[in-house]
């Protein structure tokens, strides 16, 4: 790990650089500033490169884009796909079948199991654990780690079944699927979807049992709210401190910001500032929705809304493990094809916003199109975006917990709680490295 | 944990992490790979970050800042092997697409204070600042292709990589012809296998993530797609998406464009 650290006797002045953030997606630094007992200052850098999809979006058919925003992410291909897809549909004012929103519902699930299994085992325990990565940690936690593999093998065949492939999958398209799967061919896949949620109930009981710093924060949470079910791709964005609007009333109410030691933008609430969004946020608006079998795992390890730790992420990530292998076995067990994979699109000029839950959190699109179905205008604001304000602040009242340790120990701690959410930098620019300074 | 075991490496520069990302969805390879080398750079998935030099050096990603340029020069120096992965080290990936249009103006539009970022006017394929010893094509990569090169590496032996095009792989799949059959564009016959002639198996054209193969006859396609009823502009928008940058999509891009 590249982490650097200056001290300046004079000054009394320590920074701490983390120059390159490990286990997560992208790259990313932090930079932490601290004068005896002071923070002075803390930044969470993004260098990842900007990409600029919003701008080479323009002068595409709606038809490339689900396949040209999946390529913002090649760890959470399908939200981007879902999210774009459902605000061009809403655009051209198509409506699916509801064959077709079941069959979305499933797809998600597969990412879901697949990307959660990945940051839980494999990117985030290491640290409760204390080791560098998970092949470290197979030394002394092989049954764990095959355990984590086979969960997100499993999570990947599904997306594989039903995309074509496990990243950048081929399938969805405006509209619904360029093919739907056989019942058989999902059929194939429940005695291993059972296993896996099982497997899913003990990864809630085992890392419930990791130690948690004591650190709980007054968090406003946001996330994607249905009247029957916990949400993916569906309802209205609501969060703790009572905003309950529809998605296309989005931008009225946040904004993004741009920083300059980061080429990610930061999305603030207009009003109130840093939110969250992400597992934690899903599971305390929306607790009464998760499936009986979902609520009795986290009840069984006393984990009841509002969590207000972000270091619990992990479980609360675990307990999401439980509702996709559930919902993903009642989907397959009630799937019926459906006679036509697509209903036919026709070009308008419109703009349609289109918000789902990514595994990571809250993921909004905007599209303007024209009369032949170009786009003229696109907007997309990432979880990690709208996260990282929120990590910053994480970090600033962190910080005092550690700030008696030594370096090695504040940084770990520091890139643990950045973990907590799961960032994705390759979203946010669509990396990360710990800077700390010690005055 | 050193060891006499092959020292590699995995570095990013401008990408989405998917082709990286395949070495851990290789979920019933990926303890044994572990076993076989010692995976000492791989900031995706370990807090480990040791320097060179390095026996085998995978790398993801385009080169589009000035500090990234830098840097795969470095890589380079620290490297035995250099074996690009994916569609982005190979061509220059989606992100190439700003290579026609003025990228300042790309800034502005997404950007409020473009003077804090720093990028260059092209996104460029690793070839084109330091030598590659292998490609591994796609967008994604297909992760058996990956541990074959591994494997082939280990071996010391030349990987098994295909050259031919996706339509072999379709008449191997025994897939109806969607371009004869109901006239479908389809990017098949000039784009490179190894997907599996995934988007025909799914019932949709191939639209060339694994970017074009060696001897690719895109004129005589791209006048197919006429015949078809094909647009120039969609023409154009056909060969400039993942591997836009690719000489052979460039030209035939740039054909369609000034016709």
């Amino acid at each position: 790990m590249s982490t650097t650290t200056e001290v300046s006797p004079k000054s009394g002045i320590i920074n701490i650089k983390v120059d390159c953030l490990a286990r997560v997606e992208g790259e990313g630094a932090l930079y932490v500033k601290l004068k005896g007992e002071r923070i002075m200052d803390v930044k969470l850098k993004i260098f990842e490169p900007p990409r600029l999809f919003e701008a080479f979006l323009r002068g595409r058919h709606f038809s490339e884009v689900p396949d040209i925003t999946a390529r913002i992410c090649g760890i959470c291909p399908i939200a981007y796909q879902m999210s774009s897809i459902h605000a061009i549909e809403r655009a051209l004012g198509v409506e699916i079948k509801p064959e077709i929103r079941a069959l979305r519902r499933l797809f998600y699930c597969g990412e879901w199991i697949e990307s959660h299994a990945l940051h839980v085992y494999m990117l985030h325990a290491p640290d409760f654990l204390g080791y560098q990565d998970v092949i470290e940690m197979a030394a002394n936690h092989k049954p764990e780690v095959e355990q984590a593999l086979r969960l997100k093998k499993i999570g990947n065949e599904l997306v594989r079944i039903i995309g074509g492939r496990e990243i950048h999958p081929v399938s969805a398209c405006v509209g619904g699927f360029h093919r739907a799967p056989s019942k058989a061919e999902l059929a194939a896949l429940r005695d291993e979807l059972a296993w896996a949620l099982d497997a899913s109930i003990a990864t809630v009981r085992l890392v419930a049992g990791f130690p948690f710093p004591n650190f709980e924060q007054d968090y406003e949470f946001v996330s994607l709210s249905h009247p029957e079910e916990y949400p993916f791709n569906e309802g209205r964005i609501v969060s703790s401190r009572g905003l309950d609007i529809d998605i296309s009333q989005y931008e009225d109410h946040f904004m993004e910001q741009h920083v300059k030691h980061s080429n990610a933008l930061h999305s603030v609430l207009r009003e109130r500032g840093s939110y969250m969004v992400g597992p934690l946020a899903r599971f305390n608006l929306n607790y009464e929705r998760l499936p009986e079998v979902a609520r009795q795992a986290a009840e069984e390890v006393g984990l009841r809304p509002p969590v207000l730790n972000p270091f619990k992420s992990i479980v609360v990530r675990a307990v999401e493990l439980v509702f996709a292998c559930a919902e993903a076995i009642r989907l397959i067990d009630e799937y019926r094809a459906p006679e036509e994979p697509k209903v036919q699109c026709v070009a308008r000029p419109s703009t349609g916003a289109g918000a789902t839950e990514a595994p990571r959190g809250l993921l909004y699109h905007r599209y303007v199109l024209d009369s032949s179905g170009l786009v003229l205008e696109g907007k997309i604001v990432p979880p990690t975006s709208q996260n990282q304000k929120r990590i910053e602040d994480d970090l600033w009242r962190f910080i005092p917990q550690l700030i008696t340790q030594p370096v090695e120990e504040i940084t770990l701690r520091c890139e643990q709680a950045i973990r907590n959410y799961d960032p994705c930098i390759s979203c946010a620019t669509h990396h990360l490295k710990v800077h700390l300074e010690r005055l | 944990m050193s060891s006499n075991k092959p020292k590699v490496a995995v570095f990013k520069f401008a990408s989405c992490d998917g082709c990286q990302l395949s070495l851990l969805d290789a979920e019933d390879e990926l303890l044994a790979v572990a076993g076989a080398i010692d995976i000492v750079y791989f900031p995706e998935a370990s807090r480990r970050m040791l320097k060179g030099p390095y026996d085998v050096t995978l790398v993801e990603g385009s080169i589009t800042t000035h500090h990234d340029a830098d840097r795969i020069q470095q890589v380079r120096r620290q490297s035995k092997l250099l074996v690009t992965i994916g569609a982005c080290a190979t061509s220059g990936g989606i992100q190439a697409l700003r290579n026609w249009k003025d990228v300042n103006e790309f800034v502005h539009l997404v950007y409020a204070k473009p003077d804090y970022i720093s990028t260059l006017k092209l996104s460029t394929p690793i070839a084109e600042h330091v030598p590659v010893d292998l490609e591994v094509r796609g967008c994604p990569i297909n992760k058996y292709q990956l541990i074959e090169v591994i494997s082939a590496l280990l071996a010391g032996r030349k990987p098994n990589l295909p050259s031919y095009s996706v339509c072999i792989e379709c008449k191997r799949r025994a897939n109806v012809c969607l371009a004869v059959a109901v006239g479908t564009p389809c990017l098949g016959p000039v784009t490179q296998a190894g997907c599996g002639a995934l988007c025909p198996s799914y019932g949709r054209g191939c639209y060339g993530c694994f970017g074009p193969m060696e001897s690719a006859n895109t004129a005589a396609l791209a006048a197919q797609f006429r015949v078809l009823g094909a647009t120039e502009p969609e023409i154009q928008r056909a060969f400039r998406s993942y591997s836009a940058w690719a000489w052979q999509f460039r030209q035939a891009s740039e054909e369609a464009q000034h016709r």
